[in-house]
């Protein structure tokens, strides 16, 4: 059941799917969003992706393998719990630093934010490992 | 409003339990995701229903806002939710595997394996 | 100022190096094991902090205490740390040869290491949503190890683990909300303060109900506990000693917890129940055991009935009884895991489970009889092994508090173990191979070194705790007494 007209949608959704997770994930950083939704967004690209063509493609198209998004998305969640360690502060606290960036405006990047950004990469590779080997059988 | 969402839970559980012995495996997956849903509003109750501001300290302000509301029960709903999808994904990928083993989704049949 | 947060560290980082060393098979159980040696090395030291500093304290991303998540170690939690990092260590070295290729391919070690993060982090915690969200890891990950492999009989099993143990998850949170509704506080210490200062004790009572329930079913307590004997057979028999020494003692765990901490109030509908659901616990798991021929059958009802003894150590409640309780439950972690890994040497030599197909093992395999019989005997109460002792702190504590009756079934219960264990003895090594019954295959072959140290190492403690009686029941005593005076844990957590 290939359909062409699919295929062409789901190609050109996925980049687009891609850039609204990360925008979702960061919009996460103070209002409603976070690397869970954004994470189960980039998936669903990926899914549709597979659903047009098939799981091979759509493997290759993700480069990385999703066990690979999953090893990075755990590290990260780690990672974001040093500086904390090195600051002083009770393990987890929340470390922030400001940059100013020129016509952004100011830019607050924290440890909570690296934190989800760990959600993200996990939530995105569970979910494509799941469904694959699912769609795979 | 509390009067009206205990009813929909009381709703939702009796859905749940209905649905927890039937002898399809669907079904059984179905009132586990009622029972779910049905607890996730009783924290949502039980944590007070309260109309007010959400408690966001901007800068320079220390104080919270004049009618705050606990963002607690809907940070464990949320917690609960996502707990409750994974599993729910999980049991369904069970359930697939189950019925490509035995072609069959009757609980039923599950008495006959017991003993093999 | 992260000690109590590493017992769920270290599995956590263990995971990520075995998932980023997938592809390499070879390097997955010494990884494992890595991680497992460092968790039991962290939580003996862990047991030594706590022993000379007091209660390890840490609130996590510098919240204070009744707002955010707090770890807190307390003697009981360290004691509970170290016995899970000798399972860890003893299941991670026994799962190189006994779990086959084709699973240790598909995430055995990482789940197992998950399933450590999850009861870790269920005994570190301090706060009853996180230990919640412990709950369901340890969950998850126990989902996929009873179903890795796939097999018909296992799915049939794992059907039933999966829908019961959610259901109960699902208790367990209701009971939180309703807690949380009330006190509007999630925190241990916090609720316990808050509870002694509540004077309408009887509302109480529903969450703790649902709480109870929630526990009862995790831990296979007597209305509740189909499910295990349904589903624990089903898996490779590493996989099941890792759930039978592990997770019916979380719930365990959380009931002791909950129930000397913050339930307090309203001892005079609790504890008569205690006693009540222990008896019967003991009695119905040792008498359905009694009619059953395959091992593992046999074993899995055993864990039920010695779920029985800590519930009623918990029903005396008395200093003496909870140190029963944690005494046993230490001696039970470790000889309970012990006798299934011993079962699975029994399968490598005769490829069966079913008492009807096994015989003459002593003649074949004397050394392995000797592996039996110190974590069955001990199950069994034989002196001078730990069960024997367990028993009697236990018995003994009933008879001071007054309780006679439960002593009276709890000593009956344990000569009804015993003919459990002798019947497996007698069955498996004492008569002559049946008749029919072809040799067995690995008769002539050597047993792994890797599946036999584990058992041996497990056997050594079994007698250090029937020999060095009197310093690990101080051990107990003093986390019993702990316990019984939350003041002690509310001060650490709340400080004043």
């Amino acid at each position: 059941m290939k359909s062409y007209i699919v295929q062409l949608a789901a190609a050109r959704l996925l980049p687009v799917t891609l850039i609204l997770s990360l925008l979702v994930f960061y919009r996460g950083h103070n209002e409603p969003g976070g690397g869970f939704i954004g994470g189960l967004m980039a998936a669903a690209g990926f899914i549709f992706y597979a659903m047009a063509f098939d799981t091979q493609e759509a493997e290759k198209k993700l480069r990385v393998s999703p066990l690979m998004l999953i090893v990075a998305g755990l590290s990260f969640a780690f990672i974001s719990t040093l500086p904390s360690l090195f600051a002083g502060n009770p393990f987890f606290t929340g470390e922030w630093i400001s940059l100013i960036i020129p016509l952004l405006g100011k830019l607050k990047l924290g440890t909570p934010l690296l934190f989800d950004f760990g959600v993200y990469l996990t939530v995105w590779g569970v979910i494509v490992t799941i469904i694959f080997n699912v769609m795979e059988e | 409003m509390e009067t009206l969402l205990a009813i929909v839970i009381g709703l939702l559980y009796a859905a749940g339990v209905y649905l927890l012995l039937r002898r399809s495996i669907v079904k059984l997956i179905l009132g586990i995701m009622f029972f779910s849903h049905a607890t996730n509003l009783l924290i949502f109750v039980a944590g007070g229903l309260h109309k007010g501001q959400p408690q966001f300290a901007t800068d320079g302000i220390n104080a919270v806002s004049a009618n705050p509301t606990d963002p607690l029960p809907q940070a464990l709903i949320l917690t609960a939710i996502v707990i409750g999808f994974g599993i729910t994904a999980f049991f369904l990928a069970l359930m697939y595997r189950f019925y490509q083993a035995t072609g069959t989704e009757d609980l039923d049949e599950l008495k006959e394996g017991e003993n093999k | 100022m992260i000690l109590p947060a590493l017992p769920i560290l270290i599995p956590l980082i263990t995971i990520i190096f075995l998932l980023f060393n997938f592809q390499r098979r070879e390097w997955q159980p010494w990884i494992g094991l890595t991680g497992a040696l460092l968790q039991l090395a962290l939580a003996i030291f862990l047991a030594v902090q706590v022993k000379t500093q007091g209660i390890l304290v840490l609130h996590t991303g510098n919240w204070e205490a009744p707002f955010g998540i707090t770890l807190v170690i307390d003697a009981f939690s360290s004691i509970m740390l170290v016995l899970a990092g000798i399972i860890a260590v003893s299941v991670s070295i026994y799962s190189i040869d006994a779990i086959d290729r084709q699973r240790q391919s598909f995430f055995f070690f990482p789940m197992v290491q998950g399933l450590m993060m999850g009861v870790n982090g269920a005994f570190v915690t301090g706060d009853i949503f996180n230990l919640y969200v412990w709950f369901e890891v340890m969950l998850t990950a126990s989902f996929v190890l009873i179903t890795l492999g796939g097999e018909k009989k296992q799915l049939n099993g794992a059907i039933k683990y999966v829908s019961i143990n959610l259901v109960a998850s699902l208790f367990f949170l209701a009971g939180i909300g309703l807690l949380y509704g009330k006190t509007g506080t999630l925190n241990m210490a916090d609720l316990a303060l808050k509870l002694s200062l509540a004077d309408n004790n009887v509302l109480m009572n529903t969450s703790a109900v649902l709480f109870f329930v929630a526990f009862s079913i995790k831990a296979a307590v007597f209305p509740f506990f189909f499910w295990l004997p349904a589903s624990y057979h089903t898996p490779p028999v590493a996989i099941t000693a890792l759930f039978a020494g592990l997770l019916t003692k979380v719930g365990v765990y959380s009931m002791i917890r909950f129930y000397t901490l913050f339930f307090v109030q309203d001892k005079l509908f609790w504890h008569p129940l205690f006693l009540w659901i222990g008896g019967l616990t003991m009695v119905i798991g040792v008498l359905t055991a009694a009619s059953q021929y395959d091992i593992r059958k046999i074993l899995s009802f055993h864990i039920i009935s010695q779920i029985g003894y800590m519930i009623m150590g918990l029903g005396i409640f008395t200093v003496a009884g909870i140190a029963g309780a944690i005494f046993f439950m230490a001696h039970n972690i470790i000889a309970k895991t012990n006798t299934f890994l011993v079962a699975g040497l029994i399968n490598r030599v005769t490829g069966s489970y079913d008492l009807k197909q096994i015989g003459g093992l002593y003649k074949i395999r004397p050394w392995l009889s000797i592996l039996f019989i110190i974590p069955a005997f001990g199950l069994a109460g034989i002196p001078p092994l730990s069960g024997f002792f367990g028993k009697l702190i236990l018995i003994s504590a009933g008879f001071n508090a007054g309780e006679y009756v439960i002593s009276f079934v709890a000593l009956a219960v344990g000569l009804f173990t015993l003919f459990s264990m002798v019947k497996i003895w007698n069955e498996a090594f004492w008569k002559p191979r049946p008749e029919g019954v072809p040799p067995y295959e690995g008769e002539n072959e050597n047993l792994p070194v890797s599946m036999v140290i584990p058992v041996v190492f497990l056997g050594l403690i079994t007698l250090t705790m029937g020999f060095a009686v009197k310093p690990i029941l101080e051990i107990a005593m003093n986390a019993a007494g702990q316990l019984l005076d939350p003041k002690i844990y509310i001060q650490a957590v709340l400080g004043s």
